[in-house]
């Protein structure tokens, strides 16, 4: 057989042409389309009492204004809400432009068409929108005291309320009843998913083929066409979409429709021509999505030993100024808190709030740093309460290899339950104690100290549901030239799915890497997709190519023992080498190229492969459908959980409080790897965005309700100057629920950072008696802290 | 209301193009719109991310803070002009396909370009040197390790390319 290429490091196929300039972004796409721009509201909360074009009219290269009153039909209507949930009782979605009200900083007002971007801008400036303001809600607290009140008909600010508990006893009696008990309350700042490419659309109608044709930058491209189809009342069949390369995703634009990806297209149905928009960093700040930002209280009952009796969370969730993506952030943080932890009994309470901000929904990790952070800083007030070591507490409470599969007794967020499908957490433990040096760590911790120098050593570890369904589906076609074409509704921004799904079906087909062409998120290509999110895409749609590539594979075999002949059966073939040949006697084969053409029996003969496969001539299998291609899916029964633990050491400075990350080690377990330089660069990228998120990033609202760090200079990404050289170990589990045994990767590097630093940081300002409540964390705030102020 | 129109002639990578654009056409949007050279991206339009950056006579600039018309008369390498003549990768191009040191690849034309300029300046860069030569770029996929290696690589095929063939 041919030498596996799934496990192997390959270098990605799609490289070389991102790298010479090649890449094809939604800007790079539509250079003579008309260009759109929005007038956004300035103000958090307003009535508007008046839109005045009048100014704006005379702009040279103006095509059209559009207001709400100007949206015919579905298109007025708000936006619909994609993930119901029973607990979600007062749902409300924006409209794609505001109706006579708008609720965030950067909701769109107006639309201006123009010929080109700087004329649709100029004309924008000159458009004057009066407004009637009403105090707005900022921010947590105000959101809970409810004095004001985002949407006027919903009581609280309250979108939702949800309780779940663990079918293991009353969490409260629990706690009572064990012989210690802790109060912790905590909180998490906002921050973003922050692409380096915002969104964007491309919108061409084919008025004679009454065809409409999307471009956007977008991790769902089938799910955006049903969505577009259903608001513009178009036929689906009339709607294509297509997301080309996509730079950089990480949750926000799994969010969809967003208003422009329905205004643009009906802008371009309705004047005839083709229309864009992208984004700018500014829009992209007040009117794309943000993330995090949770208060918490922790109640938790122990024995002597760390070991957990009881646990009950609240969460308070901020979700901005709508739900379109439901309640799925908090599901996630309220399931994924209980890590690789055995709790006793669990009750979460978590309510999710309005406030006068934009939209939140799920940024890379979606929910689970602040449910590890819980966890985790809880682990850590143990050990500090009874005076044990931090990772001692943690190994009391971990779930047993020998108890998998381990069932929580709750409710994931794709509605089925949350069981551990496999996963070794002591020998994860074991690794990261050892790559973090935690036992030697005191004669450093020493060492340092004789220097003037203060260290510390935390460590954090988490649980992560990946792959979850329905379903992800692709077709697999040779071709009579060899090609094999791959095609998936899932998208793909920077993952590497062009290499990773050529690799899988590269294996199935018996040929090599380069032989694979890899086709995603383009509906003309495959029509049925959910999209790439939730750490699902090399599960989900890694398996339905191993599907079809096995059907084809199968075919071949059928087709090639019929044009074999001698007897031969197609279970004694085996694909390899790109021919299909006899296990025992490999010289009896036939190439795979010549199985594609004798797979589509031809009466015409219009090249010389075609002359092969006519009527005279062909080997042709009766009962078989023509071409050798197939199309396979994978619909998981529930979601397959990965895991990690990460190990830092900080350096905090005596005098400034400047903190400084020394060490970061990873430990990851993502089930069967199918190619582990991908998978190493995933975990690096989540672990920058943690770090990130630790230290630097926060989106900073004032009390007006502005957003007033709404650019890289003021919102703080980390350079390379920030982010530290991360070493990293890998141990495999194998899915137990999916044939190739694969586990997500994406989002696992974010996931338990801000923990481990945060428990780092406390380590290293003991004898000054510091406590970490919040992050992220600034020298100033730690400074403050030092001087027993409380952390706000 | 009619802007007035310049005339702007710049050598990019090499070849003399010209244009009749406006005084606020900033050169970004001149190499993207009006010459279709599409490889130099717009991350954040203030000068922060660097993903712009392209070579001015040679020095990294941000094409999102400069006008066109700035660029009249001078030479502008862009990230499809770091490719070798025969239209090959280029030895920073090769090394990042190498050290997997692009995930989306928005960012990266901004980090070849001024890769590629750094290199010239210092050909044997240190590890920490490496870094911090690519601390004025923003990623927001690869936590920069892979792009630190793919500086050391870089250097290191510019010197194979470049030594004198026996």
């Amino acid at each position: 057989m041919s030498e596996k290429h799934v496990g192997r490091p390959l270098l990605r196929k799609e490289d070389p042409r991102l790298l010479r300039g090649d890449g094809r972004y939604l800007d790079d796409l539509g250079r003579h389309a008309l260009a759109a721009a929005f007038v956004r509201s300035p103000v958090a909360h307003a009535r508007i009492t008046d839109i005045d074009v009048g100014d704006a009219l005379d702009v040279e290269g103006l095509v059209a204004i559009y207001t709400h009153e100007d949206l015919p039909g579905r298109i007025a209507e708000p936006l619909p809400l994609l993930i119901p949930h029973p607990d979600l009782t007062h749902a409300r979605t924006p409209y794609c432009l505001a109706d006579g009200e708008v609720n965030h900083v950067g909701e769109a007002v107006v639309m201006v068409v123009a010929t080109d971007r700087y004329l649709a801008e100029d004309a924008a400036e000159r458009i004057q929108v009066t407004y009637q303001e009403l105090p707005p809600v900022v921010g947590i607290d105000q959101a809970r005291a409810a004095e004001r009140l985002v949407h006027d008909e919903i009581p609280g600010n309250v979108a939702a309320r949800s309780v779940q508990e663990n079918g293991k006893g009353d969490a409260h009696e629990a706690i009572a009843a064990a012989p210690h008990r802790l109060t912790l309350d905590l909180a998490i700042e906002r921050s973003a998913s922050m692409p380096m490419e915002g969104k964007g659309v491309l919108a061409h109608w084919d008025a004679d083929d009454r065809t409409l044709r999307v471009h956007t930058s977008t991790q769902t491209s089938t799910s955006v066409r049903l969505a577009v189809a259903a608001k513009l009342g178009l036929p689906p069949d009339r709607v294509e979409v297509i997301a080309p390369d996509v730079g950089g995703g990480f949750g926000v634009k799994i969010v969809h429709p967003w208003p422009e990806e329905i205004l643009v297209p009906w802008a371009a149905m309705t004047l005839g021509r083709d229309v864009k928009w992208v984004e700018d960093r500014r829009e992209h700040f007040i009117s794309s999505a943000h993330e995090r930002g949770q208060q918490q209280r922790i109640e938790v009952g122990f024995d002597g030993s760390g070991r957990l009796h009881g646990l009950s969370v609240e969460i308070w969730h901020d979700n901005g100024a709508y739900v379109p993506y439901g309640i799925i952030v908090p599901i996630v943080t309220s399931t994924q808190l209980l890590g690789p932890y055995k709790v006793g009994a669990y009750r979460v309470e978590f309510t999710s709030l309005y406030t006068n901000t934009v939209i939140v929904t799920p940024y890379r990790g979606a929910g689970r740093p602040q449910g590890v952070f819980a966890m985790e800083r809880t682990m850590d007030a143990i050990a500090e309460h009874l005076g044990l070591d931090r990772l001692a507490v943690r190994e009391a409470n971990l779930i047993r290899p020998e108890e998998m599969p381990y069932d929580q007794g709750l409710v994931f967020q794709d509605g089925r339950p949350l069981i551990y499908d496999s996963g070794d957490y002591p020998t994860m433990m074991r690794m990261i104690r050892d790559l973090v040096g935690w036992d030697g760590f005191e004669a450093e911790r020493a060492a340092a100290a004789a220097e003037g120098r203060r260290i510390g050593i935390g460590v954090a570890a988490y649980v992560e549901g990946t792959g979850m369904g329905p379903y992800e589906g692709a077709h697999v076609k040779v071709e009579t030239t060899g090609e094999i074409v791959v095609s998936t509704g899932i998208t793909t921004q920077g993952q590497g799915h062009y290499t990773t799904l050529a690799q899988i079906a590269a294996d199935a087909l018996g040929v090599g890497v380069g032989d694979v062409t890899v086709v995603t998120g383009d509906t003309r290509r495959f029509k049925y997709a959910v999209g790439t999110f939730a750490s699902r895409a090399i599960v989900t749609s890694g398996n339905a190519v191993a599907v079809a590539a096995g059907k084809v594979a199968e075919k071949a075999k059928r087709i090639a023992a019929a044009a074999l002949g001698g007897g031969v059966r197609a279970e004694e073939l085996e694909l390899a080498d790109g021919v299909v040949r006899h296990r025992d006697d490999p010289a009896r084969s036939i190439e795979l190229r010549t199985v594609a053409v004798l797979s589509n029996p031809l009466r015409y003969a219009f090249d010389e492969a075609a002359k092969a496969a006519t009527q005279f001539a062909a080997a042709v299998t009766a009962g078989d459908e023509p071409g050798l291609e197939a199309t396979g899916y994978y619909m998981p029964e529930r979601s397959t959980f990965a895991a990690g633990a990460h190990g830092v050491v900080v350096e905090t400075d005596p005098e400034t409080a400047d903190i400084k990350i020394l060490r970061y080690c990873v430990v990851h377990d993502c089930g069967v790897v199918v190619n582990p330089r991908i998978v190493e660069g995933q975990v690096h990228g989540g672990v920058a965005q943690g770090i990130g998120g630790a230290l630097y990033e926060r989106i900073v609202y004032d009390d007006a309700g502005q957003l007033v760090n709404a650019s890289y200079m003021d919102f703080l990404i980390p350079f390379a100057t920030e982010v530290p050289h991360i070493q990293t170990a890998h141990m495999v589990t194998a899915s137990g629920v999916n044939p190739l045994g694969l586990k997500g990767a994406g989002e696992a590097g974010v996931i338990p950072t801000s923990a481990a630093v945060a428990s780092a940081i406390e380590d290293a300002e003991r004898d000054r008696a510091v406590v970490v409540r919040r992050m992220p964390i600034s020298p100033s705030e730690l400074y403050e802290l030092r001087k027993g102020r409380v952390h706000v | 209301m009619t802007e007035q129109r310049h005339q702007v002639t710049v050598a990019v990578n090499g070849v003399a193009r010209r244009a009749e654009v406006p005084a606020r056409r900033l050169l970004a949007d001149f190499l993207r719109a009006d010459l279709g050279l599409t490889g130099t991206h717009l991350g954040c339009e203030h000068g922060v991310c660097g993903a712009c950056t392209v070579l001015l006579d040679g020095a990294p600039v941000r094409s999102c803070l400069m006008f066109a018309v700035s660029a009249d008369g001078h030479d502008v390498t862009t990230v499809e002009g770091c490719r070798e003549p025969a239209g090959d990768l280029g030895p920073v191009q090769q090394a990042f396909l190498e050290c997997h040191g692009l995930q989306c690849g928005f960012c990266t034309p901004g980090f070849i370009t001024t890769i590629t300029a750094y290199l010239e300046e210092n050909p044997k860069p240190t590890e920490e040197e490496a870094r911090e030569a690519i601390g004025g770029n923003l990623c927001r996929c690869t936590g920069y390790q892979n792009i630190v290696a793919a500086v050391l690589r870089a250097a290191e095929l510019k010197r194979e390319r470049e030594a004198p063939h026996e």
